[in-house]
């Protein structure tokens, strides 16, 4: 059993016009590598879900800068000017979720689900007016589909060769439901077990969810700390 | 009064509504200074969209973890009992009703207790975020504002006329200048800071204050 393969063997599964899910809130959690390794192998139309779209210039930003993104489907671009212009300009088109709301779409595609009912954004017309409502339990409701990616890039600080993997600290985020959500799951990790390193208590995603694990030779300079975050 | 100080008041008096043991998340903004002034006695336990559960305050220079961020990216620290989650079980615990109070800024809050706090159609649109998840859920939703905007407009109104984060969803509204509770009878000016009259605070709200019986306290 052994899943790792090399950066251009994992990132040959993703073909243009995918749905691409990419974890990571912030620094903490994004397949920096994973997108890089994207951004030189110009696969195009790629509709991307990820909680944000990284600050200007980094990240995923750089792939909707080249113009490789159609779509985002996002929750909040705040830190990100560059691509609040280009969604302003229509060079992508942007759809926003309640962040709570995205994760749980997308937990629903990795169950088997085929959605879910919610209240959230029942109280401002501007959402609920664009969305399938239902009347259920006496309550009118917004019925969300569930999402699910062709493709899922996660980030972990930890594997073992069958894919089992452990998240650091607030680098969880979006990785383990999306890691539930896609056909071809593909995580890049910081550092390789053997199998049996692992203690089965601390493992977070179960390698049955993963397809191909990257072992990182180096953490760029976008995994570290950003100056401007800090006091 | 300098901005700082303005908004130094605001957290202060915001400070006030958290006790022993609470879960509590703070949105940008006036918000991410009111930690600072609880006594260091009290715990609780701030909770950040992005997975975690007790934040202490911001990294000092050089103790800087780049896992370890709040929601708006500052590099953050721990406090004993704190726990990571991913994003879905994160917002079970605001959806499921276990942030017993949340702070929130506003563009508009009105008497009522709308809140319109994420959007201007056509000029300020970065998304939603936590914010809608946050106001509709959190137990108790606390704004804190300025009482006016840069125009010098009213943020408390009769009726938002931006969209709506969340309907009927503010317990209090703490400004510079005074403390007021939204009720179904309308907005009811519970205390006045130090050195400001009523008039004033009138002269400065867009909608009708209603006095408590024995009239508003200081702060």
């Amino acid at each position: 059993m052994n899943k790792v393969c090399s950066l251009d063997q994992a990132l040959g599964r993703v073909n243009p016009g995918d749905t691409v899910m990419v974890g990571g809130f912030g620094v903490p959690g994004t397949p920096f590598t994973l997108l890089d390794g994207l951004l030189k192998g110009g696969v195009n139309e790629l509709t991307v879900i990820k909680n944000e779209a990284n600050e200007d210039h980094m990240g995923i930003s750089k792939l909707v800068e080249a113009g490789l993104v159609r779509k985002m489907i996002t929750t909040h671009l705040g830190l990100n000017k560059t691509v609040i212009g280009m969604m302003n300009r229509g060079e992508v088109e942007v759809e926003f979720y309640p962040q709570g709301i995205l994760a749980e779409k997308i937990r629903a595609g990795g169950a088997g689900l085929f959605g879910l009912l919610t209240d959230i954004g029942m109280d401002t017309e501007l959402l609920s007016s664009t969305k399938q409502t239902m009347w259920f339990e006496g309550r009118e409701l917004i019925v969300e589909s569930a999402l699910k990616g062709d493709v899922a890039l996660l980030h972990a600080a930890k594997a073992d060769r069958f894919g089992n993997l452990v998240y650091a600290k607030s680098a969880k985020n979006f990785n383990p439901v999306m890691a539930t959500a896609a056909t071809t799951v593909i995580a890049e990790v910081e550092e390789l077990v053997e199998i049996g390193d692992l203690d089965p208590e601390h493992v977070h995603t179960p390698g049955a969810f993963v397809d191909h694990v990257v072992l990182l030779e180096e953490l760029s300079e976008e995994y570290g700390i950003l100056e401007h975050h800090i006091i | 009064m300098s901005t700082i100080s303005y908004k130094e008041k605001i957290a202060a008096r915001a400070a006030r509504e958290i006790s022993e043991g609470k879960v509590v998340n703070f949105g940008i903004g006036i918000p991410t200074l009111i930690a600072k002034f609880l006594p260091p006695e009290v715990q609780f336990f701030v909770h950040a969209e992005n997975g975690v559960l007790g934040m202490g305050g911001r990294c000092p220079r050089g103790r800087e973890d780049r896992n370890l961020i709040d929601a708006g990216g500052a590099y953050v620290e721990l406090v004993p009992g704190a726990s990571f989650s991913d994003s879905s079980v994160s917002f079970a615990m605001i959806r499921g009703g276990r942030l017993d109070v949340a702070f929130l800024g506003a563009l508009e809050v009105s008497g009522k207790g709308d809140l319109a706090n994420w959007i201007i159609p056509g000029k300020y649109a970065p998304g939603i975020g936590g914010a809608m998840e946050v106001a509709q859920k959190a137990r108790r939703l606390v704004v804190v504002t300025n009482h006016n905007d840069r125009a010098d407009n009213p943020k408390i109104v009769e009726e938002c006329t931006l969209p709506l984060t969340g309907k009927a969803c503010v317990d209090l509204i703490i400004t510079e200048i005074a403390v007021m509770q939204p009720t179904r009878r309308g907005l009811l000016l519970l205390e006045i800071a130090e050195g400001v009259e009523l008039e004033e605070v009138r002269q400065r709200t867009g909608t009708e204050l209603l006095l408590p019986p024995e009239g508003p306290g200081r702060f």
